[in-house]
């Protein structure tokens, strides 16, 4: 492959261009926050340099400005997911403040006989929000098995046919699993769902930077995402929704700025998006994620999926020629991704070494404890891939894991 | 191979994760504790008999990482036939050297955690064992979790 994908990308990512322990810094733990652009981080500077005011309440120059950069990088999310209309854009802290909202939401719906499906991969954030409504209400919670003893086979699809029943109420699961790679085949889990009148939740955090995300071709009735996970800042997020189910939820925090009229008695809510973004919204970090977008969509999305795709496949490849070596998730068709694991060296002492030759890896669960049971692991090694790795990248990981495993004499 | 790391993986800690001691569960124990990381995964049973005061016997399973699971191999080859105020004593030592990296003069093999220091993420790793251990001595049933106290 090209190696990178876009000749000048990295010169775009400050933080790239340092060493770490005399080594040049290789980045491979995009699964959990992904670098910043240069575009991004003026983004901040110039909102508080230049804009920064309290949005929707002054009649200033300052706030109008800000809250038209506000609203303006709703309108330029929305558009980034296909969103028919820009109020469908709620912004949260993350992924996991956008689960919560919805969960918390149903929380006052559901009831004992009505059961919330979710899948085996999902990652805590989409899990223990469920188990929390489930126990609230008295739903039962359930889960889509995952298939093979390295879970290679993806979702257990055959099981839908029972597990998708009428009494379903809400179907949650992830675009593309954070410890597996696996991509799920949203569309179809979502056709699924509304056959038996089933809402759908997808945790998107780990698609939403690394492969087209259209709400409306996906069918999905919510969908949650992280900025940080995007070229974006920490801190911001987005829980989609469509229209009319968000107005027919209440909100899950309030005050001021999600109300219409208050007395000292009760208070009456605006509409979506602002009933769910109650007190001052993070407004830097919000028109950042904006910039984003707009740096993602001038690399072209679909040529950063193919660029990380082929990354997680080369990965793949050379990492399987490692004597020992357990690599979880599909052997093909993955997401740019790879976690392994070693029977003799522990993943704790892998991403040390790795740290000494420049590598960042992750380490751990990754926040699937159930599934890592599942698979009697307790932990893996991560290398998840962006727009900025490269093949070479990947030949000097390959070579510091073969060192690794030598120091430990485990080959 | 750096310097750091050559300090990290000592030869006593990578003989005691390639061969731990005392690893199993002990059929004599009266005494049992769980320790866990949940930050990391790692995971430590303790299994000792209590003889009066005295530790009769020792053992440890679990998974972890080599400082963690080397860790633990030591402390039960060091506590055994130690009083229960010997083992806190000890323990104090450990404390001492994995968070300063100054090892006491009589302190041989502890003495190899010394470079732990450096690391400070990996301070949990190396006490974990040690927690398991004293929560066993001391009969608390709770589970030991590296989060609920400070290294």
């Amino acid at each position: 492959m090209k190696s990178p994908s876009w000749p000048t990308v990295r010169d775009d990512f400050p933080i790239l261009h340092q060493t770490v322990h005399g080594k040049p810094l290789i980045y491979l733990d995009n699964g959990a926050t992904a670098q910043k652009p240069r575009s991004v981080i003026d983004a901040l500077v110039h909102y508080y340099e230049r804009d920064n005011s309290n949005v929707h309440r002054g009649l200033h120059a300052l706030s109008m400005r800000a809250t038209d950069a506000y609203e303006g990088s709703r309108t330029r999310i929305a558009k980034f997911i296909n969103a028919a209309d820009p109020a469908e854009i709620i912004f949260t802290r993350g992924t996991t403040e956008a689960i919560n909202i919805v969960a918390r939401s149903f929380a006052a719906i559901l009831k004992p006989g009505d059961v919330i499906l979710a899948t085996e991969m999902e990652h805590h954030s989409n899990m223990v929000p469920w188990q929390q409504v489930a126990r609230a209400t008295g739903a039962t919670l359930r889960y889509v098995p995952v298939l093979g003893e390295d879970a290679e086979g993806g979702l257990d699809l055959a099981a839908l046919d029972t597990l998708l029943t009428p009494q379903v109420k809400i179907f949650a699961f992830t675009h593309i699993s954070n410890t597996l790679a696996t991509v799920n085949p949203v569309e179809e889990l979502c056709r699924r769902a509304r056959a038996v009148g089933a809402l759908t939740v997808i945790d998107a955090a780990q698609s939403i930077g690394h492969t087209p995300v259209d709400v409306r071709a996906i069918g999905c009735d919510f969908l949650a995402f992280s900025g940080h996970k995007m070229c974006g800042p920490t801190g911001i997020g987005v829980l989609y929704g469509r229209r009319a189910l968000l107005d027919m939820l209440g909100p899950t925090e309030t005050g001021g700025g999600m109300v219409v009229s208050v007395t000292y008695d009760e208070a009456k809510w605006k509409p979506a998006p602002e009933r769910f973004e109650a007190g001052t919204p993070n407004i830097a970090d919000a028109i950042a994620l904006g910039a984003a977008c707009d740096y993602l969509d001038a690399l072209g999305r679909d040529q950063i999926a193919q660029h990380d795709n082929e990354l997680g496949r080369l990965a793949y490849e050379k990492l399987s020629t490692l004597p020992g070596i357990r690599i979880i998730g599909p052997r093909g068709g993955r997401g740019g991704l790879v976690s392994y694991a070693f029977p003799d060296v522990h993943a704790h002492d892998v991403v040390s070494f790795a740290d000494q030759d420049g590598i960042a890896l992750r380490g751990g669960h990754h926040c699937n404890q159930p599934l890592m049971r599942k698979l009697g692991l307790t932990s893996t090694t991560r290398a998840s891939f962006y727009i900025y790795n490269t093949a070479e990248e990947i030949d000097v990981l390959v070579a510091s894991m073969h060192r690794i495993l030598k120091f430990f004499g485990a080959a | 191979m750096s310097g750091d790391l050559s300090e990290l993986y000592q030869q006593v800690i990578l003989d005691h994760n390639k061969r731990p001691r005392n690893r199993g569960k002990l059929p004599t124990a009266n005494r049992v504790a769980h320790g866990d990381n949940p930050s990391c995964g790692d995971q430590c049973n303790v299994y000792l008999r209590l003889d009066g005061d005295r530790i009769a016997d020792i053992s440890f399973d679990g998974s972890g990482c080599a400082i963690s699971q080397a860790s633990a191999s030591l402390m039960t080859t060091l506590v055994k036939g130690k009083t229960a105020a010997e083992v806190e004593a000890m323990f104090q030592d450990f404390h001492k050297i994995v968070t300063t990296g100054e090892a006491p003069e009589e302190i041989s093999d502890l003495a190899a955690f010394a470079g732990v220091h450096a690391f400070p993420a990996r301070i949990k790793c190396a006490t974990l064992g040690w927690h398991a251990a004293l929560n066993a001595i001391h009969g608390d049933p709770a589970t030991t979790t590296t989060e609920s106290h400070t290294d």
